[in-house]
């Protein structure tokens, strides 16, 4: 099982977008929300799939229903900390490419945005 | 007011000319959370609270640890307890019979505390006269690491009997802690758990991770969980007399 495979997870969050969405969309007397851009980073834990699927169950009757869901994603970056190079990395288990240390702090990577939407 | 569009008309046949257009949000998706969690954090604060915010698989130990540490320490600080479960108010009973201040927080299908529960279930405390609010998350190595409560530190308990690989399993959980307990040592001799290889992995996720052995069961290494508490303390409430002395 990798991190972040728990869809209790996923749906909370996903709750949360839906939230957003209806409250920017009151407020800006929307009828419809015709899309949503998230942006995830590699090192978020989130399943981008995951949401996905929730989406769908969350948004079922709000003006949010059918929205097309695009998922951005965010590639991680760690900095070393023994050496402060700046490498990309997918997992929060890597080692430094540089000098072999384990002690890699996160730079990028750990994002869960919601970052704009289209509305009608 | 027509409540599809907030607007103040009265007549619901109306129509209004909308346009597609898009809008810039740029919202954390945690930022409602993140939002209740400061002011927790603030409340917590200007009463001089030490806030732990509990984490580990179910079962690793996180009610014996507290039952044990009030035994211990609840002539010297006052504590108050939160207890997440998603059902039951067996953890908050074993807490009662401490004598120290609990109330038992049901998350039902949620997998995690989040800041709204924990501002809601402090209300019943007398914050100005604690020293240590000790709030019991789920047992789930997943869910709780995103949400802030306010706390201080997120505290994490792993047991030995769980494999020495749980930090690369679940990084995030390891990455966002500040101490990470190691419990049920009394269990050692038992089992193939290799203790340098594990703290070698939570070191790997988070090089600023602190971390301690002990035993909740025999008590052995429980003096140090006690001092870096003490610390804790001097350091939320400096003013505080005979913290961090006996
Ligand atoms: N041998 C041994 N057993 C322990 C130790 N600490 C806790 N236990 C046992 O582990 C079991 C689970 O302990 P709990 O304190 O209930 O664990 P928990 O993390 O609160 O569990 P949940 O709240 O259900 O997630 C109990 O049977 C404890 O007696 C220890 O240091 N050594
Ligand atoms: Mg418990
Ligand atoms: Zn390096």
């Amino acid at each position: 099982m990798t991190f972040g495979h728990d869809p209790l997870h996923e749906l909370s969050l996903t709750q949360n977008i839906v939230d957003l969405a209806i409250e920017y969309a009151a407020r800006e007397k929307a009828v419809k929300v015709l899309s949503i851009t998230l942006e995830i980073g590699a090192l978020s834990g989130v399943v981008a799939e995951a949401v996905e699927f929730a989406f769908d169950v969350c948004s079922k009757g709000t003006l949010a229903e059918g929205a097309n869901l695009e998922i951005r994603h965010v590639s991680g970056r760690g900095r070393c900390l023994d050496c402060q190079t700046e490498t990309e990395i997918e997992t929060l288990t890597h080692l430094c490419p540089h000098c072999g240390s384990l002690a890699l702090e996160t730079v990028q990577g750990q994002e869960m945005k919601f970052t704009e939407m289209e509305i009608d | 007011m027509c409540t599809e569009c907030g607007c103040s008309s009265t007549d619901h046949s109306h129509h209004h000319e909308h346009e597609s257009r898009t809008i810039r949000v740029e919202e954390d998706l945690l930022a409602k959370n993140n939002r209740l969690a400061a002011g927790n954090r603030q409340l917590f604060t200007s009463s001089h609270l030490l806030v732990l915010n509990l984490v580990s698989s179910p079962g690793s130990g996180k009610t014996s640890l507290l039952e044990r540490t009030l035994a211990d320490l609840k002539r010297r600080f006052n504590f108050s307890v939160l207890e997440g479960d998603q059902q039951t108010t067996n953890d908050a009973d074993r807490i009662a019979a401490t004598g120290v201040p609990v109330k038992q927080l049901n998350t039902g299908a949620g997998c995690h505390l989040d800041a709204h529960m924990v501002g809601h279930g402090v209300e019943s405390f007398d914050l100005a006269e604690t020293d240590i609010l000790m709030i019991e998350n789920v047992g789930n190595l997943v869910c709780p690491a995103a949400f802030d409560l306010g706390e201080d530190h997120k505290v994490t308990v792993l047991s030995v009997t769980e494999g020495e690989d749980k930090p690369l399993k679940y990084p995030q959980m390891f990455q966002a802690c500040d101490l990470m307990l190691i419990n049920k040592i009394d269990l050692l001799p038992y089992l193939n758990f290799d203790l340098e290889q594990c703290k070698a992995f939570a070191r790997q996720i988070n090089p600023r991770i602190e971390i301690m052995e002990l035993s909740c069961q025999t008590g052995a290494g429980m003096q140090q969980w006690y001092d870096w508490l003490m610390a804790g303390v001097a350091r939320k409430n400096p003013g505080r007399r005979g913290a961090g002395r006996e």
